[in-house]
Formats: C-alpha cells, sequence, structure tokens
C-alpha cells in the first residue's frame, strides 16, 4: 500500500504517492510535464532538461526529482515555456534534423515537441556540425545529425544477460552511439525494432523498414503529445 | 550593329528561366538560347542516404509534380529490394501507385492548363498582362476558372487518399505501398456530392477539350502555327503499344512517324541515351545516342505520348486521340501548341482511369509490399505530367544511396524548348527594334506549352519576375524592360 501525499501542480491539488517521481505524479493526476530522454520504468537520468519544472521556486527536473508532502510545483507558465521551447530549439540547431525526408516523422518526440511548443524558428544559429550516416550495422543504421545524446538505447537494449548493446564513444560535443561490438551478436531483430522505438529521433533506424506506417496513422498524427495525458481533444491541442 | 536580347526571367513557368536573343543589323535573329541558370543539388544530397529515403527526399525537388518523383524513385527502389520492374508488385501495389499517378496527372494538367497556360488562350499573346492572368480567367470566365480549381482539388484528394498528404506524401514505399483505401474513401470519390465525385471530373475532362476545340476551329494560326519545327518523340509506352503513363518501354519516334527506338527495357536508359552538357546553360540536353547530338534530341509529355501511342485503353480518351490523329493525318504533331490538346486528352483519360481503380476491390484489400533478392543499381521511369522521367540509382552493400542520375522531364525537352523559342523569335522579332511586352510574353507562351516547370529541371526557389534586355553587338546594354 502506498503512501500518499498531496502535492500543489500549477495551483492545483493533487494526491501522489509518497516516493514517485514529480513527472508520474502529474501524469496520474492528468497534467503533462513534457519529456524526452525519459521512459516509464526506466531509471531516470535528466539528460536533457526538457521536463523542467520550479519546485518551491528552484528549477529541478520533474523526472528525477521525488515528491515530497507540500511541494508546490510550478510548471506550465510563460517563463517555462520559454525555457522548454529554448531547449528544443538548442536540440534542433545542434544537429541536422530534417524533418521532410526522416521516416520518424510523425513518431518523432523532438518533433512533437517543437510542435506543441510552437517552434517557428530557432533563436538560435544553426551549427550545422559534419556528422556521418553509420551503417555498417546489419541490422541498423545510426544517424548521428539526429541523436539528442538521450541515453535511451544505452539505458534500455540489453542482452538476456542484462548487459547494455549501446555504448557511448568518444568524448565532449563529439560523442557518439554506437553498438557495443562485444556485444553485437546479441543485437537481435527485436532489439533492433525496440531500439528504433525507444530512439525519441530518427537516430537508429531498422534496415529496410522505412515509411510503413502511412501518414495518418503515425503516432502524433493520431494524437498530439501529452493530450493522452491531458485527456484534451485533438482540435484544442492544435491552438496550444 | 547587331543586338542581343535577354528575357529574364520567364513569367508563369516554375523557376528561373533566361532568355537571350542575338539580332544583326538588320535586324535577323542570329542565335536563341534558353538559359537554365540554377543548380540543382538532389542528386548529391541523397549520396550516402539509405535507399528508402529517396521516393520520400527526392520529392522535394517540386511542389507541383511530387507524385512523379516519388513513383519513380520508388520504381527505382522495387528494383533494389527484387520487387521487379514496375509490373513486379502486388496488385494492391501496383494499382494504389497508379491511382496515386493518375491523381497526380489529373491535378497537374489541369493547373498547367487552367491556370497557367489559358490565360494565354482566352485573352490572347498581346493582352494587357493585368489581365491575362489566372485572377482574369476568374473574373470573365468564371465556369473554366472554377473547374479548374475544382479538377485540381480533386486529383488533390486522390493524391491524399493514396500517398498520405497532398504535397509530398509518403504512399509508395521500396516494393509497393503502404496504405490500401477504405470503402469509405472509394465512395468518397465515386459519390462524393457534386462536383466532387469521379463522374463530374470526366463530364468536366470533356467539357475542357470541347472548349479546347472550339477554341482551336477559330484560332487556328495560333494552335496550328505557332512554334511548329520537326522533332523526335519519346515516352514509354505500354508493351502492345498503349498509351500508359505508370509504366512501359520506351519508344521514339522520328517527326514522321518511323519508330527509331524500338521499345527497349528502359534499365538499360543510358546505352540509348547520353546527356549533353553546354557551357551556357546548368541544365543538360539529353539526346538518342544512335543519331548523335545535332539529330537525336526529343521532345517528351503529352504531345510525345500522343505520337509514340498505337492507341489508349480507355474508351472516352481513345474516341478523343482518334480525332488527334486524324488531324495529323496520322502522323506524329509537330506543333507546339498541340501539346495542351494532348494534355486534356490526358486529363479525360487519367480521370477515366481514376474511376476503372476506384471500382477496382484490390485497392482496398491484399498485400501491399513485395520483396524479392536484393541487387545494388535500379532505375525506375515514369511518364511525369510534362514528359517521361528516370531516376537511376546504385546502392552499396550498406543499403546506402552511392550514386543518383535524374533526367526530368524539362531536361529532356530542353532542346525542343530552345527550338520553340528560336521558332517563336524568328516570328515576332524579326526586323524589330522595339521590344513589346506581348513579344516577350510570346516567347514565354512557348516554354509554357512544354513546361511551366523549370524548377524540377536544376531546383529553383522563389518567384519570377520578367526582364528583358536588349544589347549591341558590342555587348552594350540599348534597352531593358523589367515587369
Amino acid at each position: 500500500m502506498y503512501q500518499t501525499i498531496k502535492i500543489i501542480i500549477d495551483g492545483k491539488e493533487c494526491i501522489a504517492k509518497k516516493g514517485q517521481y514529480i513527472v508520474e505524479a502529474a501524469k496520474e493526476n492528468n497534467i503533462y510535464i513534457p519529456t524526452l530522454c525519459n521512459i516509464e520504468g526506466v531509471k531516470p537520468k535528466g539528460a536533457c532538461r526538457i521536463c523542467t519544472v520550479k519546485v518551491n521556486g528552484r528549477l529541478m527536473t520533474a523526472c528525477t526529482t521525488p515528491v515530497a508532502e507540500g511541494m508546490s510545483i510550478e510548471s506550465e507558465s510563460a517563463e517555462l515555456t520559454d525555457l522548454r521551447r529554448s531547449i528544443i530549439e538548442l536540440l534542433f540547431v545542434e544537429g541536422n534534423h530534417f524533418c521532410p525526408a526522416c521516416e520518424k516523422s510523425g513518431e518523432c518526440i523532438l518533433q512533437a515537441l517543437a510542435y506543441r511548443y510552437s517552434v517557428m524558428a530557432p533563436r538560435f544559429p544553426f551549427m550545422f556540425p559534419i556528422r556521418e550516416l553509420d551503417a555498417s550495422n546489419p541490422k541498423i543504421i545510426k544517424d548521428h545529425n539526429r541523436c539528442v545524446l538521450c541515453k535511451r538505447c544505452i539505458r534500455v537494449i540489453k542482452d538476456d544477460e542484462g548487459k547494455n548493446i549501446f555504448a557511448f564513444k568518444k568524448r565532449g560535443h563529439k560523442v557518439e552511439i554506437i553498438v557495443d561490438p562485444e556485444s553485437a551478436d546479441k543485437f537481435t531483430d527485436e532489439l533492433a525494432e525496440k531500439a528504433m522505438e525507444i530512439c525519441p529521433v530518427g537516430a537508429i533506424l531498422v534496415k529496410g523498414k522505412g515509411f510503413k506506417k502511412p501518414i495518418g496513422q503515425r503516432k502524433y498524427d493520431l494524437m498530439p503529445i501529452g493530450s493522452d495525458i491531458e485527456k484534451v481533444s485533438k482540435s484544442k491541442k492544435a491552438v496550444l | 550593329m547587331g543586338q542581343k536580347i535577354t528575357i529574364e526571367p520567364v513569367t508563369r513557368v516554375e523557376g528561373h528561366g533566361k532568355v537571350t536573343i542575338h539580332i544583326d543589323n538588320n535586324g535577323n535573329i542570329l542565335q536563341t538560347r534558353l538559359h537554365i541558370v540554377e543548380f540543382r543539388g538532389f542528386e548529391r544530397f541523397v549520396q550516402g542516404r539509405p535507399y528508402w529515403e529517396a521516393p520520400v527526399l527526392v520529392q522535394r525537388l517540386c511542389g507541383i509534380c511530387p507524385v512523379s518523383h516519388h513513383l519513380a524513385a520508388a520504381k527505382a527502389m522495387d528494383v533494389i529490394v527484387g520487387a521487379g520492374t514496375g509490373d513486379g508488385l502486388t496488385p494492391t501495389g501496383e494499382k494504389m501507385r497508379r491511382l496515386m499517378h493518375y491523381g497526380q496527372m489529373f491535378q497537374s494538367h489541369s493547373l498547367h492548363f487552367f491556370h497557367l497556360a489559358s490565360p494565354d488562350l482566352l485573352f490572347g499573346v498581346n493582352a494587357d498582362p493585368s489581365i491575362r492572368n489566372v485572377i482574369g480567367v476568374a473574373l470573365e470566365h468564371q465556369d473554366l476558372a472554377v473547374q479548374g480549381v475544382m479538377m485540381r482539388k480533386f486529383g488533390q484528394e486522390i493524391i491524399q487518399a493514396t500517398a498520405g498528404k497532398k504535397i509530398h506524401g509518403t504512399g509508395a514505399i521500396p516494393g509497393g505501398i503502404n496504405k490500401s483505401l477504405t470503402q469509405k474513401e472509394v465512395d468518397t470519390f465515386l459519390k462524393g456530392n457534386d462536383p466532387m465525385n469521379i463522374d463530374k471530373m470526366i463530364s468536366w475532362s470533356q467539357d475542357a477539350l470541347t472548349f479546347f476545340k472550339d477554341y482551336h476551329s477559330n484560332h487556328k494560326e495560333i494552335i496550328d502555327d505557332f512554334a511548329e519545327f520537326p522533332s523526335n518523340h519519346l515516352s514509354l509506352v505500354r508493351k502492345d503499344g498503349a498509351l500508359d503513363l505508370y509504366h512501359g518501354v520506351l519508344r521514339a519516334v522520328d517527326s514522321e512517324g518511323k519508330i527509331i527506338l524500338h521499345d527497349v527495357d528502359y534499365q538499360e536508359y543510358y546505352k540509348y541515351i547520353e546527356e549533353e552538357v553546354r557551357s551556357w546553360s546548368y541544365m543538360k540536353f539529353p539526346y538518342l545516342k544512335e543519331f548523335g547530338k545535332d539529330n537525336g534530341w526529343y521532345t517528351v509529355g503529352p504531345l510525345a505520348r500522343m505520337n509514340t501511342a498505337d492507341f489508349i485503353d480507355t474508351p472516352l480518351a481513345q474516341k478523343e486521340f482518334e480525332s488527334f490523329k486524324a488531324y495529323n493525318y496520322g502522323k506524329p504533331s509537330n506543333k507546339s501548341m498541340h501539346m495542351h490538346w494532348a494534355r486534356l486528352i490526358e486529363i479525360l483519360h487519367s480521370a477515366e482511369k481514376m474511376k476503372e481503380l476506384l471500382l477496382d476491390p484490390d485497392i482496398q484489400k491484399g498485400e501491399l509490399v513485395i520483396k524479392g533478392n536484393k541487387k545494388s543499381e535500379g532505375v525506375g521511369l515514369i511518364e511525369a505530367p510534362r514528359g517521361t522521367l528516370f531516376h537511376h540509382y546504385k546502392v552499396n552493400s550498406n543499403d546506402q544511396i552511392e550514386m543518383a542520375n535524374l533526367i526530368v522531364s524539362t531536361t529532356n525537352n530542353n532542346q525542343p524548348m530552345n527550338n520553340a523559342v528560336n521558332q517563336v523569335a524568328q516570328n515576332v522579332m524579326t526586323g524589330q527594334s522595339i521590344i513589346t511586352e506581348g513579344m516577350m510574353n510570346a516567347v514565354e507562351v512557348a516554354i509554357r506549352a512544354y513546361d511551366p516547370c523549370l524548377s524540377c529541371a536544376t531546383h529553383a526557389l522563389g518567384q519570377m519576375p520578367l526582364e528583358i534586355s536588349l544589347y549591341n553587338s558590342n555587348n552594350e546594354l540599348i534597352d531593358r524592360k523589367i515587369k
């Protein structure tokens, strides 16, 4: 039996389970706090900072901060909306994200967030980094142009012994994901599919799969990001 | 003292074109050139990208005919994934693609004829340009304008149903298609409220032909004599010689109708066709190798298709085809403005084909994709609205595109367009010392008959005002007009 506590999110009194992360408690109260690197059921990382909220006046990541009795959380404010938009813009300018020809379009969290936060043109200059597309793996293509270094693939995709399949290579701004050569033989077709699904952008693509899901049936065609939690109609979301 | 006239850019044409005309001291035309001054980088952009991205990526060449590029690339990728060439797909795969293509042909031809070309016919080449445009058509010929808009809309709706979006969809994937239609979608097109149903579209297509033929009988000098010159004609035809806009073998005929390229497999197009680069244009000049650069050039597009095909496999369009053929005594038509006539016959054919496909149960069920043994090279050809479109790709063992070559319809029509411009300049500018707006437009009308789309040939951005400059033999500017 969970011990329940009371917290306040955007002025609304909410019931939360003790030990829950803010983002989970908000979800159970039909409040959407945007996430990108976070995955339900997996230890949070706080890598992307998109879930930043104000807890008792201090900026905290909602995916890594557990709730506490009487906590006052601010999520939907002009200041935080601008902060989140700036994070999305930074992610866009830091890589090479060309949605029109990307097969993850319509299922990409970064794109869906950009729509939600009405990112029209970034305030930062594009960096246009020169990055390679690595197609050497027989199962997947890694498009480093699109990788946002969220570590989802590293944290989620494990072999049958629980060892990581993906890893980081290089350092600093040159860091990139690789399929760990030692685990390559344990990288099954199922894991490849899961890696593509878990990737929030189009950085991991299963070979030969491209564009199988028609426009209109893709995840965010049907339901804009967050609308499932907020339980609001598509038409209402469209004007946000 | 000789002169050089420059028309830059050319209007009501997508993209950016420039025409220069050199005149000697007596006002005789020495040389005319249609320059394409933009650069297209798509062959380079796709290098290194996964092969299945090509149909979605390369269609960004154009916003008017993206479906043609989408399908030509998909057809090339069918070969790469071992699904055969064109007719190797599942019935649902091929028929959905065909429906998408006929929708595209219908909307693009409607745009071309009603929006871009009809102002010249309705108001005359010399009319005030403030009237001679699609708004003028809407004001003075409301029925025609509404038909044009609604026919385009119908075609776009077909594209959306098959490709997911009206412009730049994702329907065709290597080896097939990613969706079939629901009964509800089919019913929308078959039984939609007036005028948005296929029967109305067929009837309007016939009306457009009637309009054209009436116009023709009263304006023979424009339709028959404007920019006429002998040309070879090239297109795909179905194996039995029927007009086929989606798939077939390559056939070329000369200006008299003699077959000079005998129904060859387009996978080896490079054995028969070569492209020449000329220093004054970014657009290449393709020609049939066997006949050389000077004699091997050819025309593509609706007119070429009427000239190469033996018959049309839909009854109403076949009837129109027969009267078109009869008018030209069974010989190929080399009259540039007959391009519009041919275009209208194809609009009717596309509408009939759409109805046939909408009534076919295969577009509602069945396997969508087929794959076989992978190959490293594939060629996809399609009859795009403006003519034969070539896509050729090589893919490495890691599924990345290594090489791409695109010969777009406008490129195929490069020499004919240059010839048409020359023909018109000879007629309207010889001996003239002042360039009028009408003269400038006459040159454009010739280009527009072939192609309002220079953008796909070179990938252009933006709109085009018109500039015409007059140079003497010392290359000194003596007159310039801008509109």
